[in-house]
């Protein structure tokens, strides 16, 4: 045969194995309103940058007639490309072949793909569209499983991971993605749940739909286990693009550098954003908007624990993570959901040597049984150990309220952070006047002639006495008290004085962090 | 053609207006430590269940599943620790007891019948 004909053959092959499940089927996820495993790489990638192996793997199941099977790639389609120039690895389950089930060597590619992303230290990209695991394949299938957790969490603070649900992803499936860094989810075609509604049904006789059980929303808005919610796939893949230019390829390098640029101080005016009255709400995310370049913010996480608000903007170019209360929900209090929203995102930033700016607002711990019962104890804690252990410049500052335990909890001082500045506003005490006066002059207040007239003299006097940022000033927690128009200058100056941060941990195999 | 468009961005502007009156309209009050501060609330929030007292006469299903046997019957007096019934749950039988001594009240499931987790069963006096 001569080469010419090898390579009309080979040829023939890969076209062969383009088409996936068939035209039967591709129509199907059209119908579904998908995008087939293919196009998806290709709309996310930059254009011509995607190149694929493994396309002529082929599973070796033998029982429930699979011998005579031919399923293309085996389900899933793996390569690498770039996004803005970023080099990523990929991976997208085919759901048109065989429902994108997971059999020994589907997973044996995805694997391959993230050795291949630890060995060039880039980042990867999994995108999930399956119906589980190949129950043909039995046992095989589940060590299939293992294997992808195993490195996912190998991979885990060394190199991004983020996982794109596009389809069903159910049962054991579902811990790959929370294993990653980011979650994406897209509404009407996202499902993730340990148990579907047919389970749920049989057991509980309880009707509910995928949708509602554990649809985009559903996730984005109730359980936190999404990061990203978008209305279509294409906007979901934008989100994408946007992340990858933030984050670093890998955690021994900083995140490429922007060029520069002013906040837009005409629509975001800094002095004007947040309310003298510390009960009125107003939304923080004008504040980070106002000190980041260009005015800039990505937000994470925009649908759950909205009492707290976390994302990237740029200062001078350079990636920030920030982290705020936000009085506009919950009066911004922290709670069990705020707290792991939270401490997760510090550690994320703390391995990718992102430097943490911290904006604090907060009336303190949202009181309830239901928060007692849920462990915020326990959930609270993992916030205080995130910022305690995280060792890349951590900067905070106080815009207005920060109370009792939620002041210690947000960065202060006392748990290392680099920086602490509080704007003129800022009310540093052990708790709200309110609450403050009532405890230290009950005895005045009780035994006054007119206790609600004694009352309102105390907080007075409390409010007069305590609910300063001089206090704290005077003790040296607070570095300095600035004017809200200073803020960007004094945190510029503060990532820059912090390049060469030297903060070394003692010596250990890991904390133990309240998990 | 224009007109139409024009009436469009009429429509557009509207509901902006509104957001923002149904956004003042949507503000709580949330106490702590006497303080009172005007928020919003998230929806997990709203979704929460107020604590109730647990009543120990009231005997809940822990998991749920299909009751095979029903031991008592109502005006029984029972021990702590008598058998009360078998609840076939998560392909185990499993054998329940009564947590506190009592008479039975009232039994509010039968045999062979499926329940959820949570489910009042038996409630004693």
């Amino acid at each position: 045969m001569s080469l010419k004909r090898k390579i009309l053959e080979l040829q023939m092959k890969r076209e062969k194995a383009l088409q996936g499940g068939g035209e039967k089927a591709i129509e199907k996820q059209v119908a579904m309103g998908k995008m087939t495993a293919r196009e998806r790489i290709i709309t996310l990638l930059d254009e011509n940058s995607f190149h694929e192996y493994d396309l002529f793997v082929e599973h070796e199941a033998r029982d429930f007639g699979m011998d005579g099977k031919i399923l293309h790639g085996d389900g899933v389609i793996t390569g690498t490309g770039t996004i803005y120039g970023a080099p990523v690895c990929i991976y997208a389950q085919d759901f048109t072949v065989a429902g994108g089930s997971l059999g020994l060597m589907h997973a044996r590619k995805i694997t391959k793909i993230m050795d291949h992303a630890m060995k060039m230290r880039v980042p990867i990209i999994g995108i999930n569209d399956s119906g589980g695991a190949r129950i043909q394949e039995g046992v095989n299938s589940l060590a299939g499983y293992g294997e992808i957790f195993y490195r996912n969490t190998m991979a885990s603070g060394v190199i991004p991971q983020i996982s794109v649900i596009l389809g069903p992803c159910a049962g054991g499936a579902v811990y790959s993605p929370a294993l990653t860094d980011f979650v994406f989810v897209v509404e009407n075609i996202s499902k993730m749940f340990i148990t579907g509604p047919e389970v749920i049904k049989t057991v509980l006789g309880e009707e509910i739909s995928m949708e509602d059980l554990g649809g985009a929303r559903v996730h984005s808005e109730i359980t936190g286990n999404a990061h990203f919610f978008a209305e279509s796939e294409i906007e979901c893949f934008d989100q994408i693009k946007k992340l990858i230019t933030y984050i670093p390829w890998n955690n021994g390098q900083k995140a490429r550098p922007f060029e520069p640029k002013e906040p837009l101080s005409n629509k975001y005016k800094i002095d004007e954003i947040v309310p003298g009255n510390p009960k009125e709400p107003y939304d923080v995310r004008d504040v980070i908007r106002a000190i980041t370049d260009g005015s800039e913010f990505f937000e994470i996480m925009e649908l759950w624990a909205r009492n707290i608000v976390i994302g990237f903007g740029r200062m001078n170019g350079e990636t920030i993570g920030f982290v705020a209360n936000q009085p506009m929900y919950l009066a911004g209090v922290l709670d069990v959901d705020s707290s792991d929203k939270a401490a997760r995102f510090i550690r994320y930033c703390d391995a990718f040597q992102i430097p943490i700016v911290t904006l604090v607002d907060l009336p303190g711990y949202l009181p309830g049984v239901d928060q007692e019962h849920a462990g915020v104890i326990r959930h609270g804690a993992k916030l205080l150990y995130a910022y305690s252990e995280a060792n890349v410049p951590k900067m905070t500052v106080i815009l207005r309220k920060a109370y009792g335990g939620g002041y210690i909890a947000m960065n202060s001082r006392h748990l290392n952070a680099d920086f602490v500045f509080a704007w003129p506003g800022a009310e540093i005490a052990v708790m709200g006047p309110e609450g403050a006066a009532n405890i230290i002059f009950r005895k005045e207040i009780t035994e006054a002639k007119d206790p609600e007239k004694m009352r309102k003299q105390k907080v007075k006097e409390y409010k007069e006495k305590f609910a300063n940022p001089y206090v704290a000033a005077a003790k040296g927690y607070v570095d300095s008290v600035i004017v809200p128009r200073e803020t960007r200058k004094f945190l510029l100056h503060g990532i820059e004085v912090s390049k060469n941060k030297v903060d070394r941990k003692p010596i250990k195999k890991h904390g133990i962090p309240p998990f | 053609m224009t007109e139409k468009s024009k009436t469009t961005k009429n429509d557009i502007v509207e509901p902006v207006i509104n957001e923002e009156e149904s956004l003042k309209a949507r503000f709580h009050t949330l106490s702590i430590d006497g303080d009172k501060y005007k928020t919003l609330y998230t929806e997990k929030y709203k979704l929460r269940t107020p604590w109730e007292k647990p009543n120990f006469k009231k005997i809940y299903s822990e998991i749920p599943g299909t009751i095979i046997k029903i031991h008592v019957t109502v005006g029984q007096k029972v021990n702590e620790g008598d058998p009360m019934m078998v609840l076939e749950a998560m392909k185990m039988k499993n054998k329940l007891i009564f947590p506190i001594s009592g008479t039975v009240k009232k039994i509010y499931v039968s045999e062979n019948e499926r329940i959820p987790k949570q489910h009042l069963m038996i409630e004693l006096k």
